[in-house]
């Protein structure tokens, strides 16, 4: 009997397959059918999930290469859970967003079961493989079907985080040599007390750092992110913020956290100015760009910087409260998923607003609310939630991040409130470029939100307010885990 | 009582809520249904707020509180909730009244708009918005309100999208306030950790009583002051006062809300509300319980740093706006200039001590200011939507009921004594000043502002409806019933509240400090009342005197041309902030993305390049060392191999010679070995 | 003159001798197989005489080896020739000059 993690993880590949066998007028259709068939194994995931219950859960293990200690070790914990939730949302979202050919929609399932792998995978010869199996679709995704600068933009991504994946791999066997072990479980344990003696522990910490911060992306090791978002279709560029950033931080709050508490703590400071960077200097080069597309890739690396505010603030002070601790963590974990949902949303729009127009500089559009009030206001919507509007779902998450943070490292903090500010000039700038003034003489025959559209945007649309209004829902799913991590962390 | 409304005083704020989102729903044609639905709301909202005031009146210093969880994270929960007490009540009475005033005006006033339905919607999602921000009993929720009250003002101000200036005026409002907002949230952020909680009130756990405010300590003072900064902004105090004249470009319904009862309100509220955390640092030390400081701290005369700042902010503001208005020309703006100086009045009167009198200098100014802006939207629209002041003139005859009740809100706002409201909180505060032990100098300093006040308000009246007439002017009619009705509801609850504020009898006062009210008479007599009478005296008959035949050209620019220019052009401000601050972040935003495309990726790309190098120098080695001799090998082996084919000639006979001499060689070898 | 084994020696030596020359400097292909045969002869007259010559006269063993090469020899010149004519036919000479197709 498979049990259901497993077949979560195949399921998609299994779409992959039936896809490259389908007519290439169906592909969407069938892989839309997949991913309706893992979001329906995800759900009963999360009913089978006991909420109240520390630890993994829905464990399975079966020995697999025995020789170098890699087992087959899935199971789910909150965080997890929450990160197969949102894979589950955003690929049918994703899918949506563009006319697929088979190959495109294959190489969709493809990813989607390696992130799904990535969020479950326990062991880390498991995870590596997973984490990166997603690489080659997200690569060739980029390359076969981006925009102009494709190619480059494809290698300077593949290359650069390839190389972050060879150091973290490096670092890892270090562990294994020393340790004899992949299992995060276990290794976590043993970090409590220092893994490894002083030098080379720093260098597998900065193995493993290096390799996160750059899918991260953490400022500076960000440049690829603008380029690859900008020729990636929308589809990929959906998923590629919504799920694949998240690899990285569930990467630092799985692996580089616990395992190396003393080696964050001596750095910490320099991440949290790192995180601080990666917050204001995004939202600025934000400022000064008249793409809307690269606009929403920055501000991505902007809202990432406020969930690596909150891991390294967690980190950097140890004699706090736990409150202050689960209040960051939580927040990070909100955030996590809110950016999911608001970042893809933005990109939806931008696909949108491109398809219409055949083009995204600020300036190629103007006076939009005069033809197409409600999908201005729509997307008015998706803007204020990501620049952290109280109501809806960006601010709950911001609200805990900084509620944490603030408490823990309070000159940081106040500086990255910073990154609100311009978030908000951002987006206003945009606002005002886009939907008002003069219609602009290209956009006069613009068409108005089409059914199907508010379709797909509806579900969107109304989880922003769902979780902006009664986030509830979403805390239930990994409280237990805030609360069993904050006393891993202290 | 057993009853309490408290529990479902939410249904205030959700009755405008959702009758928005029901306008929004509907069709954009509907424009009747939709005002209709909107005064609905309105009046649903006026219903339940008098209800609560009521409820509010049993016990004097009445505060009931209605908490609950809104969410829980990790172990601990996050608490909301609402507040009933006078603050509260008498803030929700006087929003849910303008507002239902101003949204009948609007019917009249923007018929015909295209987007009428919308308009309701935005107003009503206002509306809402402030009222949430009223009942609010934590921070937070009033974080979360406050903000919702910038983004339906972002949208009002911006109404006429098609409009560069006023999508510009509704971009720069937004921001401006959010400057604010910053500081306020990192305030909430060091109230929540350091004292643990957000709520105003619970039994003795809320954050302004006195367990928490103690736990707060010395930090009180930097918390109060990153709070006011949201109050700063919101209420168009210098130096973020800026958006507040360029928000004129919305309707002008809008522009009385805005100034009235909604935004600008809510800075001033949120003062009064926090203001036991303004109070600390001189209490603690004195050894005072501050936490029932509160409202009733009109005796009170601690001077603590927050509240010197915030006097201080008030005064400049104050002065300066009402110098501002003396040389602007657009109706709109000087009275927006003249909201913005009242503010600063009701700041310096919060500051000095006088809570509860501020608080009614605001309700009082939201009547007056709303019966201003109102009669300034009948004007306009009378005259073809023309706004200068310069070109209208000679109104009086024709608009009567506009001139009558336009002449009611000045007065009220320039202070004229006994039967206008403004007039008895403005003399209050003036006397709170002067018991201010902290300086003397505001208390003079606001003098001159009354007179400035009256200044400004006459040099309007007299350009508006006295003097010749302009072509704008020429073809006035008076605005329809529907506009006027509003104008003369407002203009009678100006004077009727007047008896509400008598020092004879201070109900309103006593009522916000938690204390029953009772006759004397001998209070109107006062000597200070005297002079505040005669500076007011002053200042209009000043007004008169300089201004009694209007021209193009301003008395004062004839008299002072570099002081009218330094004025008229807003002293600069504008324009300073343009050069220095927008022009500093422009200039940082473009450095980031330089220094991303170049500095960072340069980084990245030096590294690929040495990267490269290295396999170029490989490749060099690879071809000139490795390839070179495997090929030279081979190449060898070919020709040898030509050498030897050579002796194939194909020749049996030749062969066979070979085999023959092989064969004698053999012999030969086998006789020579034995 | 007794017949002794040098005797024989000697005359199948100048046979074999006489053959390879004809083998080698022939240019007719006839004449190369003709001497070829002689060559053969040689050898047959080799296994005869020191059968005869032996110490211990044996079983008529090199007798039988001489037949059996004859035999032989018979079948070789058949094919021989039939290469030959299938030579000529094809490049209408017996020249083996003229026959270099196996160049190296």
């Amino acid at each position: 009997m498979v049990g259901m993690i497993t077949a979560l993880i195949l399921v998609p590949l299994v779409g992959a397959l039936c896809v490259s066998a389908a007519r290439p007028r169906q592909a969407r259709g069938v892989a839309l059918g997949f991913n309706a068939l893992s979001a329906i194994i995800a759900f009963t995931l999360w009913r089978n999930f006991d909420s109240s219950a520390a630890g993994l859960q829905l464990i399975e293990r079966y020995a697999w290469i025995p020789a170098l200690g890699a087992e087959y070790l899935v199971g789910i914990d909150g965080l997890s859970l929450l990160l197969v939730l949102l894979t589950s949302l955003l690929f049918p979202f994703a899918l949506l967003a563009q006319q697929g050919s088979r190959g495109l929609c294959a190489l969709m399932l493809v990813m989607q079961s390696a992130l799904y792998g990535t969020f479950t995978a326990q062991n880390f010869v498991l995870w590596f493989l997973f984490y990166e199996m997603s690489l080659i679709p997200s690569f060739l995704l980029i390359k076969l079907w981006g925009g102009e600068k494709r190619a480059h933009a494809a290698t300077k991504f593949f290359l650069y985080t390839f190389l972050g994946s060879v150091a973290m791999l490096l670092a890892f066997l270090g562990l294994y040599f020393v340790h004899g072990t992949f299992d995060f479980a276990r290794l976590a344990e043993l970090g409590k007390t220092g893994l490894l003696t002083s030098n080379i522990s720093w260098l597998a910490f900065a193995g493993i750092f290096v390799g996160l911060a750059v899918k991260v992306p953490l400022f500076p090791f960000h440049t690829w992110l603008p380029d690859a978002y900008e020729t990636a279709p929308t589809g990929v560029a959906m998923v590629l913020t919504g799920t694949l950033s998240k690899m990285g931080v569930y990467g630092f709050v799985r692996l580089l956290l616990p395992l190396f508490p003393s080696e964050m703590r001596v750095v910490g400071p320099w991440l949290l100015g790192l995180a601080v960077c990666s917050i204001i200097f995004a939202s600025l080069a934000a400022w000064a760009q008249t793409d809307l597309k690269r606009i929403v890739a920055y501000l991505s690396i902007n809202h990432l910087g406020y969930c690596m505010l909150g891991l390294f603030a967690i980190t950097a002070r140890t004699a706090e409260p736990m409150v202050e601790t689960q209040a960051a963590l939580s927040g990070v974990f909100m955030q996590i998923f809110n950016h999911g949902i608001t970042a893809a949303t933005l990109f939806y729009y931008v696909g949108l607003l491109e398809q219409r127009r055949g083009a995204r500089g600020l300036d190629d559009f103007g006076g939009l609310m005069q033809r197409a009030p409600l999908l201005c206001g729509w997307m008015s919507i998706a803007m204020f939630s990501s620049l952290g509007l109280p109501g809806l779902n960006g601010f709950v998450g911001e609200f805990l991040i900084f509620k944490g943070s603030f408490a823990l490292a309070a000159s940081f903090t106040a500086v990255a409130v910073l990154g609100l500010l311009i978030t908000a000039i951002v987006f206003l700038r945009a606002m005002q470029a886009l939907f008002s003034g003069p219609l602009a003489g290209s956009c006069s025959a613009f068409p108005e939100l089409r059914p199907k559209e508010k379709l797909v945007l509806l579900p969107a649309t109304l989880l922003m307010f769902a979780i902006g209004i009664a986030p509830q829902f979403i805390f239930n799913i990994f409280n237990t885990t805030v609360v069993q991590m904050a006393q891993l962390f202290a | 009582m057993t009853f309490s409304l408290v529990p479902s005083l939410w249904l205030i704020p959700a009755a405008p809520l959702v009758v928005s989102l029901l306008i929004l729903s509907l069709k954009k044609s509907r424009h009747s249904a939709s005002a209709m639905l909107a005064i609905f709301g309105q009046l649903v909202a006026l219903g339940f707020s008098a209800a609560a005031f009521l409820q509010t009146l049993a016990t004097p210093g009445f505060r009931v509180v209605h908490n609950f969880t809104w969410f829980s994270f990790g172990e601990q929960s996050l608490r909301i909730g609402w507040v009933l007490d006078p603050l509260t009540a008498a803030m929700l009475i006087m929003i849910t009244f303008v507002a239902l005033w101003i949204f009948v005006f609007s019917v009249g006033y923007m018929a015909g708009d295209e987007h009428f339905a919308r308009f309701f919607a935005y107003l009503s999602f206002f509306t809402a918005a402030m009222l949430g921000v009223v009942i609010a009993n934590s921070l937070l929720l009033l974080f979360v309100c406050w903000e919702l009250v910038g983004i339906a003002s972002y949208l009002l101000i911006g109404f006429w999208i098609h409009k560069p200036s006023a999508a510009a005026a509704a971009k720069k409002a937004f921001i401006t306030t959010r400057i604010g907002d910053l500081g306020f949230f990192v305030g909430l952020l060091w109230l929540y950790g350091s004292s643990g909680t957000l709520l105003f009130y619970e039994e003795g756990r809320g954050c302004l009583e006195s367990a928490a405010l103690l736990a707060i300590g010395p930090s009180a003072t930097a918390i109060a002051l990153l709070i006011f900064c949201g109050a700063v902004s919101k209420s168009g105090q210098f130096p973020l006062h800026v958006w507040l004249p360029d928000a004129m470009e919305g309707p002008t319904p809008v522009s009385a809300l805005i100034h009235a009862a909604t935004m600008v309100a809510a800075g001033v509220f949120l003062v009064a509300r926090v203001y036991p955390l303004f109070s600390m640092g001189g209490v603690v030390a004195g050894g005072v319980d501050p936490g029932h400081a509160g409202l009733s701290a009109a005796g009170y005369n601690g001077v603590t740093p927050s509240l010197t700042v915030v006097v201080w902010v008030g005064v400049i503001t104050a002065l300066m706006a009402s110098l501002i208005a003396l040389a602007q020309w657009d109706i709109k703006r000087i009275l927006a200039y003249s909201t913005v100086s009242q503010l600063g009045l009701m700041m310096v009167s919060l500051g000095v001590g006088g809570v509860a009198v501020g608080v009614m200098h605001l309700l009082a100014h939201g009547f007056f200011k709303a019966l201003l802006f109102l009669g300034a939207g009948s004007v306009i629209h009378s005259c073809q939507h023309e706004q200068d002041i310069r070109r209208m003139g000679g109104l009086r005859g024709m608009i009567p009921i506009t001139l009558i009740t336009y002449a009611v809100g000045m007065m009220a706002l320039s202070g004229v004594p006994l039967f206008f409201a403004g007039a008895w909180t403005k003399e209050e505060i003036l006397q709170a000043t002067a018991h201010w032990p902290g300086s003397r100098v505001p208390h003079y300093l606001m003098m001159a502002g009354v007179v400035l006040t009256a200044l400004y308000m006459t040099r309007q009246m007299i350009y508006v409806f006295f003097g010749r007439r302009h072509a704008a002017s020429e073809r006035a009619h008076e605005s329809p019933r529907v506009m006027t009705l509003p104008l003369i509801v407002l203009a009678f609850c100006t004077i009727a509240l007047s008896l509400l504020l008598t020092p004879a009898w201070p109900w309103l006062h006593e009522y916000l400090s938690g204390a029953r009210a009772h006759f004397e008479t001998a209070r109107l007599i006062q000597p200070a009342l005297l002079v505040s009478f005669a500076l007011v005296a002053a200042g209009i008959g000043l007004g008169i005197l300089i201004y009694r035949n209007p021209t193009e050209r301003d008395p004062l620019e004839a008299a002072q041309p570099a002081l009218f220019r330094f004025l008229e052009n807003r002293m600069w401000l504008d324009e300073i902030y343009a050069r220095t601050v927008i022009a500093f972040s422009r200039m940082a935003a473009r450095l980031s993305d330089w220094m991303d495309r170049h500095v960072w990726d340069g980084l990245v790309r030096t590294v690929g390049g040495i990267a490269r190098l290295f396999g170029d120098l490989n490749k060099g080695a690879d071809e000139r060392g490795i390839n070179a001799a495997v090929d030279e090998t081979t190449f060898g082996a070919r020709d040898l191999g030509r050498v030897i084919s050579a002796a194939h000639s194909g020749q049996v006979q030749t062969y066979l010679g070979a085999v023959g001499v092989g064969m004698l060689a053999l012999l030969l070898l086998y006789a020579w070995l034995g | 003159m007794t017949p002794t084994l040098q005797l024989f020696l000697l005359v199948s030596a100048a046979l074999f001798c006489i053959g390879l020359l004809a083998a080698l400097s022939r240019r007719h292909a006839i004449f190369i197989l003709i001497g070829i045969e002689l060559m053969l002869a040689a050898a047959n007259l080799n296994f005869v005489a020191f059968w005869r010559f032996d110490p211990q006269p044996q079983a008529p063993t090199g007798v039988m080896v001489a037949i059996f090469a004859i035999a032989i020899a018979a079948a070789e010149a058949a094919v021989g020739l039939a290469l030959v004519i299938a030579v000529y036919r094809h490049y209408r000479t017996t020249n083996v000059d003229q026959l270099d197709q196996l160049k190296g």
